[in-house]
């Protein structure tokens, strides 16, 4: 599954980024690498964008982005 | 022994760079830009020793890769200026994340100190970090600092002198990137036998850049290499190969060899702590993003942040008015008095000038409070989130969740102003939603718009005038949703766009000397960037307005009407003592004496006040007084009569003149020229000039057609709605809504021209966003005018009407999907 698809509430473990250039490098650099583990905190208001937890530190991104994150659910 | 050395300091966002900066460089700092980019460069110095100390806060970045201007500016300062030490500033609390920019620092082979900052913050999370082991492992000096409390920063400036001195380091850590090492090495290689001029580059660093496929690397060693062609054929040799072997992106490969140490690094240093407590942010945020609470609280902040500034900062403006009206009096002092009926050249030009300026400064203390609290939300860390709440909506409109901010300034309801909306843009990372906010800010509510919808509600909505200010204040933000669309898919179509993943940084107290110190610098920027151009282009409009001025005939008529009135004058007070009073010149110092008292009588309200004030005319002059005051003296009070009578026909002949000088100028001659393409949109040339002045500030519309409603008759004291209702009978309430909606699209006033063009970063930018208001303003005036005459519609139900395309129009555009970026991207992965 995509880290779009998981509940909030949710934790995942990341499979693999399959997204390269700019939103990849991105991603890479805010530190979402696969084997890390995340916890999907919570939607915004409009649903869209969402807001994950790793390593202690908070991230949100848009569900279009989280599409490109595989994650498995744990 | 005098040396200079100059420091860098690099660090990823929320790490307390900024923090170190100022402990490092106290107040001796100053802004400049990169060139070619619309990046701030904070630069200072320091002295330590017999030596001073540049330092150069470069941006807080995640990462050195091309993407972003802030990461290239970053990059390039460091291989291109060569810092004697470049400082890294870590969140002790946050090393593993930390080391991922460090090591990329590190392999650009630069002397380097670590500074483990925000050590209090890890102690509280209970990580310790062994700053030995640190040390040991990287082969850099670290220091361990907390620069809010102002610890550590004695050490910082030693370890910077001494790594500066040695100027070669320890054995470095080296990043180990598995099976592309072999690859990397031989790049390196290629790179080390080239004979092109590559030499001043760090080798490893460049091979390691090419395999992650580094645009501007490519771009250099193009250029400077004298093989490059080879290189970078193996160098797509290499990367080929080694996806097809791996199934994997080389970029992401070597992102993910750098965690890789950074866990090692990490292990090797750093106890964590073996629970987790749920942090104070995440109980705020529970709240702050909550599905309900969350846009409350937004509100609320939205609503504080109009009244402490717009509100509270306007109160204040009553103080510090008093002030620029001194300098106006000062400049009124010592400029050539005016005649009878012929101001000096030199004296209109002096005070048109103060003016001008005055109107802008008169926005300090509203600047002031603004700038502060976006101060206080940009430390406290609730900026990101207002962007997390606000992006869905933005974002299907071409905008950014970041550019919530920008337009809550510019006046999203009623009330804010374009200038400080169009520099807070700044933070908005996605240059297309960036250019397209910068865009848009002019067409919402600022407060300089709001004196002629008053005006025209007034007259023509009197009925209705709740209904009129509800409509006026919520159209601009409806109009700017679809013209954001609009402009995203076609002109700025092709602009660069950001991913929007955002970090959600921890909450933090403001520190009262970072708010006060960012606010106080950003209004002193302000004054000095915007006041020299307003001033420049002030000329300009007085010279439209001005010249070529009254024919000498029409002059002629007018000394004629002035000679005869002063005639009469003196005919009638021959027989009386103070026809010797008045003699010659003195008549005119008796005008001007008069004036005088007039306008300071004015300003007292209480009877000691005003017996103070006779008292000092008195002193002045003692027979103009009596003139003046002439209480029971029957002879005096003959005179005073004439001498009003006078005192009223040279007002008059002064607004006649003033109404033919603006009828005759340049812009008068424009507002005409115009009248047949604005016939249309019901604008008269009257209307014309008012809204041509209107672009030195949008204030001036008011005021320049004041001056050209100017009554010349002794007919009371008329409002000018009542003038304006009664000299235009031809007017509706269908002009003045089509008047309306073009001052809601009106193009920016020069202030907020001149600061498109600092954010933009273009001249090209600012004068297509001068240019498409125009063009969407009479185009929507025109369709209002004339749609709402065909259809026989009053301005009421040209209102309703109006409104409701606008909705549908905003909601329709909303639904139209904007293609992603990514989309390619996408396709290109699963292929």
């Amino acid at each position: 599954m995509t880290l779009d698809e998981l509940k909030p509430g949710n934790s995942g473990i990341i499979k693999k980024l399959s997204i390269r250039d700019k939103l990849g490098q991105r991603l890479m650099d805010m530190g979402l690498y696969p084997g890390l583990t995340l916890n999907v905190v919570r939607n915004a208001p409009l649903e869209d964008p969402l807001e994950v937890e790793i390593d202690g530190y908070f991230i949100s991104l848009r569900h279009e982005e989280a599409r490109f994150i595989e994650v498995e659910n744990t | 022994m005098n040396s200079r050395l100059l420091v860098a300091l690099a660090g990823q966002p929320n790490c307390g760079k900024s923090t170190v900066f100022n402990a490092l460089t106290g107040a001796k700092q100053h802004v400049a830009n990169y060139p070619g980019v619309t990046v701030d460069k904070m630069s200072g110095w320091y002295k330590h020793g017999d030596t001073r100390v540049d330092v150069v806060d470069l941006p807080g970045t995640y990462s050195l890769t091309f993407y972003s201007p802030e990461e290239r500016v970053s990059r390039d300062f460091i291989l291109n200026e060569k810092p004697d030490v470049v400082v890294n500033v870590m969140d002790a609390s946050n090393i593993k994340r930390c080391l991922y920019l460090t090591f990329q620092v590190m392999e650009t082979e630069t002397p380097m100190v670590l500074d483990l900052n925000m050590m209090d913050v890890a102690d509280n999370r209970g990580v310790i970090i062994n700053v030995d082991a640190l040390t040991r492992i990287l082969g850099v000096p670290v220091v361990a600092t907390s620069m809010k409390q102002s610890r550590g920063k004695k050490e910082l400036f030693n370890a910077i002198a001494d790594t500066a001195r040695k100027k070669s380091s320890l054995a470095l850590f080296k990043v180990d990137y598995g099976p592309l090492e072999e690859s990397i090495s031989i790049i390196f290689d290629m790179i080390r036998q080239d004979p092109g001029d590559l030499k001043t580059y760090p080798a490893r660093w460049l091979a390691i850049k090419l395999m992650e496929g580094d645009e501007e690397v490519k771009k250099l060693i193009k250029e400077k290499g004298g093989q490059g062609r080879q290189i970078l054929n193996r160098v797509e040799d290499l990367r080929n190969q080694f996806e097809a072997e791996y199934d994997q992106d080389t970029a992401l490969a070597v992102a993910q060899a750098r965690y890789a140490a950074a866990d090692k690094v990490a292990a090797g240093c750093l106890t964590l702590p073996t629970e987790k407590k749920k942090s104070m942010s995440d109980r705020i945020d529970a709240v702050v993003c909550h599905k309900f609470m969350g846009p409350l609280v937004l509100v609320g902040v939205i609503w504080l942040l109009y009244y402490l500034s717009i509100v509270q900062g306007y109160n204040l403006t009553n103080y510090t008015w008093p002030l620029l009206a001194k300098l106006r009096g000062f400049v009124a002092a010592i400029v050539p008095a005016p005649g009878f009926i012929d101001v000096p050249l030199i004296s209109s030009f002096a005070l048109w000038l103060i003016d001008s300026v005055n109107a802008l400064l008169n926005y300090i203390p509203i600047f002031f409070i603004l700038f502060g609290l976006i101060a206080v939300m940009e430390d406290s860390g609730y900026m990101p989130r207002m962007a997390f709440i606000m992006d869905r909506l933005f974002s299907r409109y071409g905008l950014h969740g970041q550019s919530t901010l920008p337009m809550v300034l510019g006046g999203i309801y009623v009330g804010g102003c374009a200038v400080p909306g169009v520099m807070s843009c700044k933070g908005i990372p996605d240059e297309r939603s960036r250019l397209t906010t910068i865009l848009i800010i002019p067409m919402l509510n600022c407060l300089a718009k709001v004196p002629l919808y008053v005006l025209l509600i007034n007259i023509y909505f009197a009925a209705h005038k709740g209904l009129a200010m509800f409509f006026i204040s919520t159209i601009s933000f409806l109009m700017v949703l679809p013209v954001s669309k609009f402009l995203t898919t076609t002109v700025l179509k092709d602009k660069p766009t950001s991913p929007f993943v955002m970090e959600m940084p921890p909450y933090h107290l403001p520190t009262i000397r970072g708010v006060v110190g960012r606010a106080v610098e950003r209004v002193w920027l302000f004054i000095k960037k915007i006041t020299s151009i307003v001033v420049a282009l002030a000329v300009v409009i007085f010279i439209l307005l001005q010249f070529p001025g009254i024919s000498p005939q029409r002059r002629a008529e007018f000394e004629a009407r002035r000679d005869q009135a002063i005639t009469k004058f003196r005919s009638s007070i021959t027989q009386t003592p103070y026809a010797e009073t008045l003699a010659g010149d003195k008549l005119m110092e008796m005008v001007l004496y008069w004036k005088n008292y007039k306008d300071k009588r004015m300003l007292t309200r209480s009877a000691e006040a005003n017996a103070a004030l006779n008292d000092e005319f008195k002193k002045i002059n003692p027979q103009f007084f009596v003139i003046a005051r002439p209480g029971k003296d029957e002879v005096a009070g003959k005179v005073n009569r004439s001498f009003k009578e006078l005192f009223r026909t040279r007002k008059g002949l002064l607004l006649e003149m003033r109404k033919e000088r603006i009828n005759q100028s340049f812009l008068g001659k424009m507002g005409r020229a115009l009248e047949p393409a604005t016939q249309f949109a019901g604008f008269n040339w009257r209307i014309n000039v008012a809204l041509l002045s209107a672009f030195a500030a949008k204030e001036s519309s008011v005021a320049t057609l004041g001056a050209l409603y100017e009554q010349n008759n002794d007919g009371g004291d008329g409002s000018l709605e009542s003038r304006m209702a009664k000299e235009e009978e031809g007017f509706t309430p269908l002009h003045a809504l089509a008047l309306m909606m073009f001052m809601v699209l009106y193009p920016p006033c020069l202030a907020t021209s001149i600061a498109v063009k600092l954010q933009s970063g273009s001249v090209k930018w600012m004068l297509f966003g001068m240019f498409y208001p125009m063009v969407l303003g009479v185009g929507v005036a025109t369709f209002i005018f004339t749609g709402g005459t065909l259809l026989g519609l009053s301005g009421l139900q040209a209102m309703g009407v109006f409104y409701a395309i606008a909705l549908c129009i905003a909601i329709a555009t909303g639904f139209i999907k904007t293609k992603s970026e990514f989309e390619d991207a996408r396709q290109m992965s699963i292929a």
